[in-house]
C-alpha cells in the first residue's frame, strides 16, 4: 500500500493537498489498523493527493490532557505543533475524533492553526465535488446502527456526516434509543481505555452494546477506532460475534466499494 | 391605630427584601471567591442563549412530562407576581383591589381569571411533581445524595406552592364583593360555597387572613429561596448567559502550564537562573483544583444554579453502570463546601481560617473523579448548562500535576506517551508498518 510521508514529499519539492493525522491506535492497534487501511484506500481510490506524518507523528495529548497530565499534553501539542508548522500543513483529516477534537479545538491557542476533517466529514466533501462514489448495492438492505463518538457527537456536533454515508451505502439505517446529543459513551473516553473500570455493577461498553443489540443490527457502524474496539468487545461479551460486526465507516465503503 | 396593618406590612416588606439582599450579597462575595474568567465576549449569543434556555426553558422539555409540567408552574410564577405587585399596593396604601379600579372590570376580570386558572394547574402540576418524587419510584430521586435535605428540600417547595396556591383561591373566594362582580372568578366560584353561612364579618376575617398569610408567605419564600436548591429561579438566568460558548470538547489549555513548558523547550532557557534584581520571586501557580478557591466563579456560579434534578446523573454512563460518579452530587458537593467555607469567613472576621477540610477527598474522592469519561452527557443534559465535567477535570489536573496520585495504569500510559508518543509501548520507529501489513 502506498502511503507517501511528509517527508518524502518535501523531498520532491510537494506540498500534498492533506495530511492524514493516523493517530496512535490508527497506527499500532491492530483492529484500528484496519480502518487506516480502508481510508487509505478510499483515498487512492478518489484520487486524493495526501501523505503522513509516519515516523515524525506523535501522540496528540488527548488521552494525557484527559487523564489530567496537562503538562505532558502541552509538550506534545508544542512539539507536534513544530512539525506540523515546519511541513506547513494547512488540512489535515483523522479518524479518530479524539485527535480531531484536540487538533481542532486545543491547539490553535498553542500556535496550531489547521481546517481539520473526521474522515466521514472529508468522504462526505469527496462525494459532493463528485470524486468518489459509494456503490450502493453491495450492502443493500443490511441492517446498520450508528454508534455516536462523544467526541465527534456532543463534544463537536458532528451528527450528519456520519449518517449521511451510511445512507448512501443503502443500508437500513435504525438509530438506537439513546443517539446523537443524547448518545451514550462507549467506556473509553477520559483515558478510560488506558485503565480498568472503576468498581460498578455493569461496563459502560456492554450497556451500550445492549443499547445496539437492542435494534437488532447485522453491522455496528463507528466512527472512532476507541469506539470499535468497545463495542466489538462488546459484541465478544455477549457472544453475538456470529450475527453482529462492528465496523468503521471507513471500512463499510471501502467494502461497499470493493477497494 | 387605623395605619396599623399598612406599618406592619411597610415593616414586614422591608424585613423580608432586606433579608433576602443581605443574603445575596453574601451569595455573589461567595461566588467571587472563585478565580477570574472571562465570560464577557460574544455578548449576542449569551444573551440569545439566555432568552432561549433560561426563559425559554428550551433544554426542559427535553423530557416532555416534567418539562411540561415545570412550564405550567414556571408560567405561573411569573405571571402571578403581577398579583403580588397589586397586593404590595393594596399593603402600603390600605386600598383594595387597585387596579380593579384602574383597568376596569372586563380587563381586570380577565387577568385574574387568568391567575386564577394558574394557580389551578400549578396547584395540579406540584401534586404531580410530589407524586413523582414521594411514590413513583423515580431513580434520580433515590440516589444517595438525595437523602436528608435534600429530599425534605425539594418537598418543602412543593408544599409552599400548594399552601400559596390555596391561600390565593381562598383569599378570591371570600371576598364578598369580587364574587359579586362575577369577573375573574373562573376556580374561585367553585370554591365560594364552601363558606356559605359565613356572616360576612368572619368571611372578610378569612379573607384578610389569607391576604395576610399569602403576602408574607411569599415573603418567607423569597427568603426559603438562599438555603434551598430553589435559588435556580434567579440564578438560571446568568448562569446561561455566562455559560461556556465554545465547543463542548475543547478542554481549556491551562496558561500557567503553557508558561512551564515553554521554558522548558526554550533551549536558552536557564532554569537556575536568579531572579533579577526588584523582581519578586513568584510563588507558582497551584495546578488545578482541590478547594472550591481554586475553581473559577462561573463554576461557583454552576454549583449555586444547580436544582438537583439529577438530569445529568441519570445521563452519566458511569453513573448508569453503578459506579460512584454523580455529576449532581459533584455540584452539589462544590456548593456544600462553598458555604462552609463562606460562613468561616463570616465567623472569622472576613479571612478564611483553615478548618482543615477541602473540596477534595473532605467532599469529592478520587474514585468518583476517575471514573469519569469526559463524556459531556451531563454538560449536554443540564437544563441550565451547568458544567460538571470542568470540575472533575481540574481535580484531576490536581491529582495528577500537585499529587502525582494517578491510578497506576494511567501512569504508565503517561510514560509511554514520554518516551513512544504513543500510549502504548511500541517503538515510535514502527509507527508507519500498519500501510505495509496485511
Amino acid at each position: 500500500m502506498i502511503v507517501p510521508t511528509m517527508a518524502e514529499m518535501m523531498a520532491q519539492g510537494k506540498q500534498p493537498e492533506v495530511l492524514f493525522w493516523v493517530g496512535a491506535a490508527g497506527s499500532y492497534d491492530d483492529r484500528a489498523k484496519k480502518i487506516s487501511r480502508a481510508f487509505v484506500k478510499i483515498l487512492h481510490a478518489a484520487n486524493v493527493d495526501f501523505a503522513v506524518l509516519g515516523t515524525e507523528e506523535s501522540s496528540t495529548g488527548d488521552a494525557a490532557k484527559r487523564a489530567g497530565n496537562e503538562f505532558l499534553f502541552q509538550m506534545q501539542a508544542m512539539m507536534n505543533i513544530e512539525v506540523l508548522n515546519g511541513y506547513e500543513v494547512k488540512k489535515i483529516v483523522t479518524c479518530d475524533p479524539h485527535s480531531f477534537n484536540t487538533l481542532k479545538n486545543e491547539y490553535p491557542e498553542l500556535g496550531g492553526k489547521y481546517q481539520v476533517y473526521h474522515h466521514t466529514q472529508f468522504i462526505q466533501n469527496l462525494i459532493s465535488e463528485g470524486r468518489l462514489k459509494i456503490d450502493e448495492t453491495t450492502l443493500q438492505g443490511k441492517r446498520v446502527t450508528f454508534h455516536d463518538p462523544c467526541y465527534l457527537g456532543r463534544a463537536n456536533e458532528v451528527y450528519e456526516s456520519p449518517r449521511d454515508l451510511i445512507r448512501r451505502l443503502g443500508v437500513n439505517l435504525t438509530e438506537m434509543k439513546r443517539n446523537k446529543s443524547t448518545a451514550l459513551c462507549c467506556g473509553a473516553g477520559g483515558a478510560q481505555m488506558f485503565k480498568d473500570a472503576e468498581a460498578g455493577d455493569k461496563e459502560v461498553n456492554v450497556l451500550r452494546t445492549e443499547d445496539a443489540l437492542e435494534t437488532k443490527p447485522e453491522i455496528i457502524a463507528t466512527g472512532c477506532p476507541y469506539c470499535n474496539t468497545m463495542m466489538t468487545d462488546g459484541i465478544k461479551f455477549k457472544e453475538k460475534e456470529t450475527e453482529v460486526v462492528v465496523k468503521d465507516i471507513a471500512e463499510l465503503i471501502a467494502e461497499a466499494n470493493n477497494l | 391605630m387605623q395605619y396599623l396593618p399598612n406599618i406592619l406590612f411597610a415593616i414586614a416588606l422591608i424585613a423580608g427584601i432586606g433579608f433576602f439582599a443581605m443574603n445575596i450579597r453574601k451569595l455573589t462575595r461567595n461566588i467571587k471567591l472563585g478565580k477570574d474568567i472571562n465570560r464577557t465576549d460574544n455578548k449576542s449569543e449569551r444573551w440569545k442563549n439566555m432568552i432561549k434556555i433560561a426563559l425559554g426553558q428550551s433544554k426542559m422539555v427535553r423530557r416532555p412530562f416534567s418539562g411540561f409540567l415545570h412550564i405550567i408552574v414556571y408560567v405561573g410564577f411569573i405571571i402571578i407576581n403581577i398579583e403580588v405587585l397589586e397586593i404590595i399596593i393594596d399593603g402600603i396604601f390600605g386600598t383594595h383591589r387597585i387596579f380593579q379600579g384602574f383597568l376596569g372590570d372586563s380587563f381586570y376580570g380577565f387577568l385574574i381569571g387568568t391567575f386564577e386558572v394558574l394557580a389551578a394547574l400549578v396547584f395540579i402540576a406540584v401534586i404531580l411533581f410530589w407524586t413523582r418524587r414521594n411514590v413513583a419510584n423515580i431513580k434520580r430521586f433515590l440516589s444517595r445524595e438525595m437523602k436528608g435535605w435534600p429530599k425534605n428540600d425539594g418537598n418543602f417547595i412543593l408544599y409552599f406552592e400548594m399552601v400559596l396556591m390555596s391561600l390565593f383561591l381562598v383569599m378570591n373566594a371570600t371576598d364578598l364583593a369580587f364574587q359579586q362582580a362575577g369577573v375573574g372568578n373562573p376556580i374561585s366560584q367553585f370554591i365560594a360555597p364552601l363558606f356559605d353561612g359565613f356572616s360576612p364579618e368572619t368571611l372578610h376575617t378569612i379573607e384578610r387572613t389569607a391576604w395576610w398569610i399569602h403576602i408574607l408567605g411569599i415573603l418567607v419564600f423569597l427568603n426559603y429561596l438562599y438555603y434551598s436548591k430553589h435559588l435556580h429561579i434567579l440564578l438560571a438566568f446568568p448562569n446561561t448567559f455566562f455559560a461556556n460558548l465554545k465547543p463542548k470538547g475543547q478542554f481549556n489549555n491551562l496558561a500557567s502550564v503553557t508558561n512551564e513548558v515553554k521554558l522548558m523547550m526554550d533551549p536558552d532557557a536557564d532554569p537556575y537562573a536568579t531572579p533579577e534584581t526588584g523582581e519578586e520571586e513568584v510563588v507558582p501557580e497551584k495546578f488545578g483544583a482541590s478547594e472550591v478557591t481554586d475553581l473559577n466563579w462561573v463554576q461557583l456560579l454552576n454549583a449555586y444554579t444547580c436544582t438537583e434534578c439529577g438530569r445529568c446523573t441519570s445521563s452519566c454512563p458511569a453513573n448508569l453502570t453503578g459506579k460512584k460518579l454523580s455529576p449532581r452530587k459533584i455540584m452539589m458537593d462544590t456548593r456544600d463546601r462553598l458555604e462552609e467555607v463562606g460562613r468561616n469567613i463570616d465567623a472569622n472576621g472576613g479571612t478564611f481560617k483553615d478548618d482543615g477540610k477541602q473540596l477534595l477527598n473532605d467532599y469529592i474522592s478520587p474514585e468518583e473523579l476517575w471514573a469519569c469519561t469526559s463524556c459531556n452527557a451531563c454538560v449536554e443534559e443540564c437544563p441550565v448548562n451547568i458544567d460538571p465535567l470542568s470540575i472533575i477535570m481540574d481535580m484531576r489536573r490536581y491529582l495528577v500535576m500537585e499529587e502525582s496520585a494517578a491510578p497506576q495504569e494511567l501512569n504508565m500510559m503517561m510514560t509511554n506517551i514520554e518516551n513512544n508518543g504513543a500510549p502504548w509501548q511500541y517503538n515510535q520507529q514502527d509507527r508507519l508498518n500498519w500501510a505495509n501489513e496485511e
